[in-house]
C-alpha cells in the first residue's frame, strides 16, 4: 500500500490542478457531493412525480462539476447568491439534504421553513444568501454583498451564479461594471448550459462566448470547460486568489449542459434527442471526474462503490426526515413578512 | 433653558439625520446618482460627502435597477445603506430588486435575514418636470407586503422618520415630496425618531376629518383656516405612513367628525384613498358617517409640462376648501 501511495505522490506533479492542490480525501469528498448533488435531484424528480413534492423545479443533472468546482475554493464564510437551478450549489457550499428535502416538501424543517421552496431555497449560515426565481435578481445582490466585504473588510469573497439567459438581462450589465469600478471582491459565474429555457445561446446572444463580455467591464473573462471538475476549480482558484488580493472581480463562463428540460414543463421540442443522448453518454461531468481518480488512483471500484451507498442512504433518509417533518401551521401565514420586533 | 425653537428646511432635515445615523453607526452609507461633490439633485446630501468621504457617500453609475440590488445586498450583509433614488419616477428601472428582491427575501428566507436597506424618493409635481420627472408612486410600493412606505410631511418628520428608517430591520422607502424640500420648520437637534406606522392628528376638529398625505397635508391646513370663518371646524389627519398604514387613528377621527375627506396628490382611481374610504366603510366608524365619502386625488392624465395644466392636475386649496364645504354643508 505505502508503495501505491508514493506512486501516487511522484506522479501528481504531472497531473491536473486539482490532483495537485488537493489532498486524495478531499477528492473523494468531491466525488461523494458529485453524487448528492445527483442522487438528490433524482430523489426530488421521483418525488415531484409521485405527487409528493408540488410546484415545479429545475433541476441541474449534468452541471454537477461546475457547481463543485467552483465552490472548491471557497471558504465557509464566503458567500454565493444562486439561481432557479441552484439545488448543486446549494450542496456544494455545504447544505444538508435533509432539510433540502424538507423545503421541498414544505414542511417547517426546511431551510426556508416552508415559504420559500426549491426556487428561493437559502442556507445562510453557509454563506448561501439563496436561490432566486428572478434571471439575474441575485447578481447585484452578489455586489452589494461583496461592498459589505470591502467596507467590513471581512476578507469574504462572493460568487455570483447565473446562467446564459442572465447575461442579457440589464442586471448583468450593471452589476459587472459596478464591481469592475470598485474592484469587488465578487466572481461572476455563468454556467453557459447553452439554452435559457427553449431559446439557444446562438439565438439569443450576439458575442459567442458570454466570458467575451468581460472585456467591457475591465476584467478577465475565463472560458472553462463545466463538465471537468478540475478545469472549474482552476479557474475558480485563480478567481479567488485574484478577489482576496483586491483586485477585483472576474468572469468565469462555465460551458455545461443540462440533461433534464428547463423545468417540469418542458416538452424537449428545441433540442435533438441525439444531442442530449451524446451529452449524456459522452461528457457526463461526473463519469468524467470518477474515471479521472480511478485512472490516477485515487479511488478504486470498492471505494466508488462506498460512496454510492453512503449517497443512497443519505437521500433515503433525507427524505424520510422530510417525509415526518410537521407541515407550518396555517396561524402562521404572515409570519416573516417583517421583522419580528419585541 | 429650553433651546430656541431652531428651524430648517426639509432638505436640511434629511441631511442632518443622515449625518447623524452615520455618527453613530458606521454601517450605516450613502449611495446614489449624484449625491457626491454634486450634492444630490435637490441637494439634500449637500457637502456630505466632504465629511464622510467617497467611501460612505458613494456615486453609483446611472444603474437604478443595479444599485439599488447593491443596496439590498450590503443589506442583507451587515450594512445600512441608504440608496437615494434622483427622482421617484425612476424606481420603476428598480422595482425588480425593489418587489422581487428586497421586499420578500426576510420571507421567502423563512425569517433567516433582515434586509434593513432605506430607499428615498424625491417624489410630486409642481416643478415643470413634466410627465417622466413628477409622478407619485407611493401607492405601488405600498402595495407590496415586505416593504414600509413613509411620507413625511415636514421637517420635524423627515428627520425623525429617516432615523427610525434607518433603526428599521426592514426595507423602508421614504416619498419626499420636491416641493417640501424648501419648507422651514422646527427640527430639534440631536438624535430622536418618529414612529413609522403611526398617524398625526395636526389640527383638531369636529365637522370633518381630511386624511391627506405628504404636501397635502399643509393643504389642507391652510383649508380648515380658511373654513374656519364659516364655522366649519375641520380635522386634519396626517397619515405620514401608507404601509402599515394607521387605521384606528382614521376609524377614530371619522367616528368624531362622521365625515370623511382624502386629499393626496397621485392619481385619484386604485390609489391611497381607496384604501382609506375602503378602511372606513369596513370599519364601525361606517355608522357614524353623515355623508358619502370624497376623494380629492390626482387628474388620470400623466403630469403635464405647461404649468397651469400641471397645477390643475393635482388638488390646490380651493379644491379642497370647495370639497370640504360641500361634504358638511349636505351638498353631496
Amino acid at each position: 500500500m505505502a508503495g501505491a501511495s508514493k506512486a501516487v505522490a511522484d506522479s501528481r506533479a504531472n497531473l491536473p490542478f486539482v490532483y495537485r492542490q488537493y489532498s486524495p480525501e478531499q477528492l473523494r469528498q468531491v466525488l461523494h457531493k458529485m453524487y448528492l448533488i445527483r442522487r438528490f435531484e433524482e430523489g426530488a424528480e421521483e418525488c415531484y412525480m409521485r405527487g409528493l413534492i408540488h410546484g415545479t423545479m429545475h433541476l441541474s443533472i449534468g452541471q454537477e462539476a461546475s457547481a463543485m468546482g467552483i465552490c472548491m475554493p471557497l471558504a465557509e464564510d464566503d458567500q454565493i447568491t444562486s439561481t432557479h437551478r441552484g439545488h448543486g450549489h446549494c450542496i456544494a457550499k455545504g447544505t444538508e439534504v435533509s432539510r433540502m428535502f424538507a423545503e421541498f416538501f414544505g414542511k417547517t424543517t426546511g431551510y426556508c421553513k416552508g415559504r420559500g421552496g426549491s426556487m428561493h431555497i437559502a442556507d445562510v449560515a453557509k454563506g448561501n444568501l439563496g436561490a432566486n426565481g428572478i434571471v439575474a435578481g441575485g447578481i447585484p445582490i452578489a455586489v452589494g454583498a461583496a461592498l459589505s466585504s470591502k467596507m467590513m473588510k471581512t476578507g469574504k469573497v462572493v460568487v455570483s451564479f447565473f446562467g446564459d439567459g442572465a447575461n442579457n438581462e440589464g442586471a448583468f450589465h450593471e452589476a459587472l461594471n459596478m464591481a469592475a469600478i470598485w474592484k469587488l471582491p465578487v466572481i461572476f459565474v455563468c454556467e453557459n448550459n447553452g439554452y435559457g429555457m427553449s431559446t439557444s445561446t446562438a439565438r439569443s446572444t450576439a458575442v459567442k462566448n458570454i466570458a467575451e463580455r468581460a472585456a467591457a467591464y475591465s476584467m478577465p473573462g475565463v472560458i472553462v470547460n463545466g463538465n471537468i471538475f478540475s478545469e472549474v476549480a482552476e479557474a475558480s482558484f485563480k478567481a479567488v486568489e485574484r478577489a482576496r488580493a483586491g483586485e477585483g472581480p472576474t468572469l468565469i463562463e462555465s460551458k455545461t449542459y443540462r440533461h433534464r428540460g428547463h423545468s417540469k414543463s418542458d416538452r424537449n421540442r428545441y433540442r435533438t434527442k441525439e444531442e442530449i443522448e451524446d451529452w449524456m453518454a459522452n461528457r457526463d461531468p461526473i463519469t468524467l471526474f470518477e474515471n479521472e481518480l480511478r485512472d490516477f488512483g485515487f479511488i478504486d471500484d470498492q471505494g466508488i462503490e462506498v460512496i454510492r451507498d453512503a449517497v443512497a442512504q443519505e437521500i433515503a433518509d433525507g427524505i424520510e426526515f422530510a417525509k415526518a417533518s410537521p407541515a407550518p401551521e396555517i396561524a402562521t401565514l404572515e409570519n416573516y413578512v417583517y421583522t419580528e420586533q419585541t | 433653558m429650553d433651546a430656541v425653537m431652531r428651524e430648517l428646511s426639509y432638505a436640511q432635515a434629511i441631511q442632518e439625520a443622515m449625518a447623524i445615523a452615520m455618527d453613530m453607526d458606521e454601517r450605516v452609507f450613502l449611495m446614489g446618482e449624484d449625491i457626491g461633490v454634486y450634492g444630490g439633485a435637490f441637494q439634500v446630501t449637500g457637502d456630505l460627502v466632504e465629511r464622510y468621504g467617497t467611501d460612505r457617500v458613494i456615486d453609483t453609475p446611472i444603474s437604478e435597477l443595479g444599485g439599488a440590488g447593491v443596496a439590498v445586498g450590503a443589506a442583507v450583509t451587515g450594512m445600512r445603506p441608504i440608496f437615494e433614488f434622483q427622482f421617484s419616477d425612476f424606481a420603476t428601472l428598480a422595482m425588480e430588486q425593489i418587489v422581487n428582491q428586497a421586499a420578500k427575501m426576510r420571507f421567502m428566507l423563512g425569517g433567516e435575514v433582515s434586509v434593513p436597506v432605506v430607499m428615498r424618493f424625491p417624489a410630486g409635481s409642481g416643478t415643470g418636470a413634466a410627465a417622466q420627472h413628477s409622478q407619485s408612486l407611493e401607492a405601488w410600493l405600498g402595495h407590496v407586503p415586505g416593504l414600509k412606505v413613509i411620507q413625511p410631511a415636514t421637517p420635524h418628520d423627515a428627520k425623525g422618520m429617516l432615523l427610525a428608517a434607518v433603526a428599521d430591520p426592514d426595507p423602508v422607502m421614504i416619498f419626499e415630496h420636491k416641493l417640501l424640500y424648501k419648507m422651514k420648520g422646527h427640527v430639534p437637534e440631536g438624535h430622536y425618531t418618529v414612529p413609522i406606522g403611526k398617524a398625526e392628528i395636526r389640527r383638531e376638529g369636529r365637522d370633518l376629518t381630511i386624511v391627506a398625505t405628504s404636501i397635502m397635508v399643509q393643504k389642507a391646513l391652510d383649508a380648515a383656516a380658511a373654513l374656519e370663518g364659516e364655522g366649519i371646524d375641520i380635522e386634519v389627519v396626517d397619515l405620514r405612513t401608507i404601509r402599515p398604514i394607521d387605521r384606528q387613528t382614521i376609524i377614530d377621527s371619522v367616528k368624531k367628525t362622521s365625515r370623511l375627506l382624502c386629499v393626496y396628490e397621485a392619481v385619484k382611481t386604485l390609489g391611497i384613498g381607496a384604501e382609506v374610504s375602503a378602511l372606513v366603510a369596513e370599519s364601525e366608524a361606517f355608522d357614524y358617517l353623515d355623508a358619502p365619502i370624497v376623494r380629492l386625488g390626482g387628474a388620470e392624465t400623466p403630469i403635464p409640462y405647461n404649468p397651469d395644466l400641471e397645477k390643475a392636475t393635482v388638488p390646490q386649496v380651493p379644491d379642497i376648501i370647495a370639497a370640504a364645504r360641500d361634504l358638511v354643508k349636505g351638498v353631496r
